[in-house]
């Protein structure tokens, strides 16, 4: 059986220091480049990152291969790559097969259109013919379910509305290989069950599929093998289930504590170095799972190697689908009434109870400093620590006695009256 | 082609159905099926193959971009006629009263509205095509399709406006009793030189504008320059040879000659300058695409 799609080496750099800034202005460029004559230097000074390394993979015609992996570590990159739309910096892939994909949904989408126009405009954004579009309009109308408004301009749609047109669109496109990238979290429960069955529905029908998710339960559930990319390359191939299961077990479980014992080697530089991360509970353990009632701390233990400057510890949660719950600064006297002298430290930020919806809780955590508009990290770790957060569904939790699942990045429990009037 | 994919899935067999070979035949025919990614090269041809794949997305695009442009507006498609017949009677009243500005022996007003209908075009062309990346960066960074594509329904898009202008230009003929001659045939020719021109600047500065916005800046300054340049206030042909033949570098003067000739009967434009004319158009678009597809490769990074 020959391979639906073959990746050799693939590998992917972009170039950060000077030619930082997005886009800069011609200005900028003149003058780096006379400055670069002037002094003698005959290649731009910039860094390399690999935002993708030697990725090899192969998958067969009608395989389903799965892609996780934490933000950043690569896995928008590869289908950008697989779907052209950035080229590779080495390595060669091979499609074998009509490529379809839906990288986001709504591509294309003009607000001044009908939903009508937009149909047909989104449809031939993602290769679809007029005729095939024409063929299929009906049934992705009703699939939709918009049929009341599809003459009326998107601009006067919900944006629930949108995304259902959109995706309904998409998911009528017929191609022999489809990449796809999180578009299932899009819309209510019941959408994305449709969505779901869809999927199954056309990974039933000998369609191979590269499917990027954060949503381990449709990973596993959808795909028959997966990989996992860490910082650009693989590290993790197999079943799907073994991949899925290794992967939740380290991104979950021994994530509570991390520390680094050599300074040389820690976060950080001449500024300020990190020790150690922790969860905590309130008796100063370490915890895997809290109770979503009960707060939880995070300590981190940094060193200041030159003070003088206004520095703050800071933290950063997101939830497993990589939104920012929130960031917050060290607000206590200690920092901000003077400069930071040198020596060793340890901060604990206490996150309230009920604040924080259940599920894996990720933590960033930075020592910054002030700037005059921005904080400027002196040393820092991206999912630094993590834990799960948990109902035991006892009562005392925004929950009350509904059993099911309560949507949200944060929960609070908040303060209800009622009174009869 | 799709429908029996279509069918394929629809009948599902017990045994695993095989819409891939099903539709391989007919694919293969139209299109390569198999896709192979590697490293952009140093000088990256233009596939025409794919461009013609490509067909009915960029009439989609050119589609889009004129049902849209005149929505939400008070004076709607009126805007088309409006901007060249405003602007012509402000050139007739500066140019042709107060300085008098020669004009082929024809009224001033239809000399200089039969001039400004292909230079409304092309400015117009340039315009919308340079902003064309940046303006469908959602589509740059999400989908895959020859990114040529959007600065070629740019120069499309007015070509709409040029047409209904044009009917303006008719009723200015009877009126002041001027005629078309029979060198009208060749003013589609012309107007393609407009557009090949047109392309080549906007394959340029779109793909600029996608790493330096001072495109955005620099371009309606240039292009006013290039008005003054273009015989479009005054007829070329008062000029003195030697500066006839270095404007003749510039494809407008060209453009607009050739049209005026078979549209209000001026005198036939020189064989030799206009020559000259083809030949900067044609250096124009063919430098205009080569920087672009050199650009393209990093355009969904940089954007």
């Amino acid at each position: 059986m020959t391979a639906a799609i073959t990746v050799e080496g693939i590998g992917k750099s972009y170039r950060i220091g000077q030619y930082q800034s997005a886009y800069g202005t011609l200005r900028d460029s003149i003058t780096a480049s006379v400055g670069r004559m002037v002094r003698r230097e005959h290649k731009p000074q910039y860094d390399e990152i690999w935002a993708l390394r030697d990725v090899s993979f192969e998958v067969p015609e009608g395989g389903v291969l799965g892609i996780v992996g934490h933000n950043g570590a690569g896995k928008s990159t590869l289908l950008k790559i697989l779907n052209r739309i950035t080229t590779p910096t080495e390595g060669r892939a091979t499609l074998r097969g009509r490529v379809g994909s839906l990288l986001e949904v709504g591509t294309g989408f003009h607000s001044e259109l009908t939903g009508r126009e937009n149909v047909f405009l989104n449809g031939s954004v993602l290769g679809m013919k007029r005729r095939e579009i024409a063929s299929k309009f009906d049934e992705i109308v009703e699939f939709s379910g918009v049929e009341a408004f599809i003459d009326t301009p998107v601009k006067r749609y919900s944006s629930g509305m949108q995304v259902r047109l959109a995706f309904a669109v998409a998911a009528h496109l017929e191609p022999e290989i489809l990449l796809i990238d999180e578009v299932l979290a899009v819309g209510d429960a019941e959408f994305q069950r449709r969505c779901l069955g869809r999927m199954e529905e056309l990974s039933g029908t000998g369609r191979t599929v590269l499917f990027v998710s954060h949503q381990m339960q449709s990973v596993s559930q959808l795909c028959d093998r997966a990989l996992e990319l860490e910082k650009g390359l693989i590290v993790n191939d197999g079943p799907a289930g073994e991949v899925v299961a290794r992967y939740l077990q380290r991104v979950g479980g021994s994530g509570s504590e991390i520390s680094w014992p050599e300074r040389a080697s820690a976060p950080g530089g001449k500024v300020a170095r990190l020790r150690s991360v922790r969860v905590v509970n309130e008796a100063g353990e370490t915890v895997e799972a809290v109770d979503v009632r009960s707060r939880v701390g995070i300590e981190v233990g940094f060193t200041v190697l030159d003070g003088g400057v206004n520095l703050f510890p800071k933290i950063k949660v997101l939830d497993r689908q990589g939104e920012i719950a929130f960031n917050a600064l060290d607000t206590s006297p200690h920092w901000h009434e003077q400069p930071a002298a040198s020596g060793d430290y340890v901060s604990t930020a206490w996150i309230p109870g009920n604040l924080l919806n259940e599920g894996l809780a990720t933590v960033e955590v930075a020592i910054v400093e002030l700037g005059l508009d921005k904080l400027m990290p002196r040393a820092g770790v991206r999912d630094a620590v993590s834990f799960h957060v948990q109902d035991p569904g006892e009562g005392g939790s925004a929950r009350g006695v509904f059993l099911g699942q309560l949507r949200g990045v944060v929960r609070p429990l908040l303060e209800w009256t009622t009174e009869e009037r | 082609m799709l429908a029996s994919i279509v069918r394929v899935t629809e009948t599902q067999a017990p045994a695993r159905p095989r819409p891939v070979e099903a539709a391989a035949e007919s694919l293969s025919s139209s299109f390569p099926r198999t896709t192979v990614i590697r490293p952009a090269p140093r000088w990256p041809h233009l596939e025409l193959l794919e461009l013609w794949h490509f067909r009915e997305l960029l009439a989609r695009l050119a589609w889009r971009d004129v049902s849209v442009k005149y929505k939400q507006t008070a004076f709607g498609v009126a805007w088309a006629i409006l901007q060249p017949f405003l602007t012509m009677v402000v050139f007739t009243f500066v140019f042709g009263r107060f300085a008098n500005f020669p004009s082929k022996g024809v009224p001033y007003p239809i000399f200089t509205y039969s001039a400004l209908l292909p230079w409304t075009y092309f400015a117009s062309a340039v315009a919308i095509s340079s902003g064309s990346l940046v303006g469908n960066k959602a589509l740059v960074t999400k989908v895959y399709f020859p990114r040529v594509l959007l600065p070629l329904a740019g120069v499309t898009v007015p070509l709409v406006d040029l047409v209904l202008a044009f009917s303006v230009l008719v009723g200015m003929m009877f009126w002041f009793e001027v005629w078309p001659n029979i060198a009208l045939v060749l003013a589609p020719v012309f107007l393609l030189l407009a557009v090949v021109t047109a392309l080549g600047v906007g394959l340029f500065t779109s793909s600029v504008n996608v790493r330096y916005r001072d495109a955005a800046y620099a371009l309606p300054f240039l292009l006013q320059i290039w008005l003054y340049l273009s015989g479009v206030v005054y007829a070329m042909s008062a000029l003195p040879q030697k500066w006839q033949w270095v404007l003749a570098l510039n494809p407008m003067t060209a453009v607009i000659n050739g049209f005026q000739w078979g549209v209000i009967g001026a005198p036939a434009p020189n064989l030799g300058k206009t020559a000259v004319s083809v030949a900067a158009a044609l250096v124009i678009f063919i430098v205009g695409l080569e920087f672009f597809r050199r650009s393209e490769p990093r355009f969904a990074d940089t954007i």
